[in-house]
């Protein structure tokens, strides 16, 4: 009896800490330059500060893993050149 | 849950028209777009079974865009043509898109009596304060001592606010968001479309090419940054004083009530006149 409760407990603790450890999300923004009009709505208002204007003034995002997937860029552009997607894994290890 | 973007625009944007729109840089007229979209797919409507009707303006050019029944019609008659549509076939969704010159100056009765007729339709008015296609002339929304270029002194008329004039005329249901509040669009259009009655969406849209420049209120999103610091949601309206109020815009729905609806009355009329077979 004393056993199996040992056991439980340690299950117990497996699983809060694979709570604990949980992985964070990651997203995907993906820019249509060709539609985009280079208005600066995505930039100034995203919440993360990681939306950078290239040469072109048209946004790029340098470090992908940082945003937080709110969608406020997907929803504010005009002009339809923001996709946000939740990401995938590769599904072979030298998919690029 | 959130929608497939990427979807939703190979399932109505019109392939055969060419993109990016005509709409300057930053115009608020592609975010009432988008959330139109969006509210369509939410509430799970046939394309066939929606009919977009448009007046003249920057707003009008919205359903040449759109893959669904569409109508683009002369200055200020959006209205009068959904009108029509919805007399001849009541079980379409009809949705007037309009801007607020369109709307309220030179569809202006179209407009009051639509909404005292209590027709049982959807009129999206997208007002940017300003006549923008057309070059900057004042609209009856302009706010008294703003710059245009028929008001370079300063313009010596008032506005009047779009909802609560909707209010007045009797529609059931009114509401108002901004175009930084395009969540709430959504929702709203959504709400709006499902509403048995006349319903009112008013979106408060940024032209800072025209209205802006003029008014020192700089670019795109400057004006969404204005747009978030004015707003003020109905419930928190609610608590505040006049005084408060002034110069603040209250988003949220206004007003939403039950009044009966001008198709289902004419029925009724049609069956106690004899004329109609099938029963209501």
């Amino acid at each position: 009896m004393a056993e199996k409760s040992a056991g439980k407990k340690q299950s117990c603790a497996r699983k809060s800490r694979k709570a604990t450890t949980k992985k964070k999300k990651h997203y995907d923004v993906s820019f249509y330059h060709d539609w985009c009009k280079a208005c600066g709505i995505c930039m100034a208002f995203c919440p993360q500060k990681i939306i950078q204007a290239d040469k072109n003034g048209k946004p790029g995002i340098s470090e992908m893993d940082k945003c937080v997937g709110c969608r406020f860029c997907e929803i504010h552009c005009p002009d339809f050149a923001i996709t946000v997607s939740d990401r995938k894994r590769n599904r072979r290890q030298n998919d690029v | 849950m959130p929608i497939p973007a990427q979807a939703l625009r190979h399932k109505y944007l019109r392939h055969n028209k060419k993109f990016p729109h005509v709409w300057c840089p930053g115009c608020g007229n592609g975010i009432v777009m988008g959330a139109l979209l969006r509210a369509i797919y939410r509430l799970d409507i046939d394309q066939d079974d929606v009919v977009l009707a448009s007046g003249i303006g920057c707003s009008g050019r919205m359903p040449t865009y759109l893959d669904f029944n569409t109508l683009h019609t002369t200055h200020g008659r959006a209205l009068t043509f959904a009108t029509g549509i919805k007399l001849a076939k009541p079980e379409l969704n009809v949705v007037a898109i309009m801007g607020d010159g369109d709307a309220t100056a030179i569809g202006g009765n179209h407009f009051i009596h639509a909404a005292r007729r209590n027709l049982n339709l959807t009129a999206i008015i997208i007002n940017n304060s300003i006549y923008g296609m057309t070059g900057g002339q004042y609209s009856p929304t302009t706010p008294f001592g703003s710059k245009s270029t028929t008001s370079v002194y300063g313009h010596i008329e008032h506005a009047f606010s779009i909802a609560e004039l909707a209010v007045t005329a009797g529609a059931s249901f009114v509401s108002r968001a901004t175009v930084y509040h395009a969540d709430l669009i959504d929702r709203l259009i959504e709400q709006a479309m499902e509403k048995r009655g006349f319903a009112v969406v008013e979106v408060i849209s940024n032209c800072h090419v025209q209205y802006g420049r003029r008014n020192k209120l700089g670019g795109a999103v400057d004006m969404l940054k204005r747009f978030k610091e004015q707003s003020i949601t109905v419930n928190r309206a609610a608590q505040m004083s006049p005084e408060e109020l002034e110069g603040k815009t209250t988003i949220g729905v206004l007003i939403d009530r039950d009044l009966p609806i001008s198709t289902e009355e004419y029925k009724k009329v049609r069956q106690k006149a004899g004329t109609l077979k099938e029963k209501v």
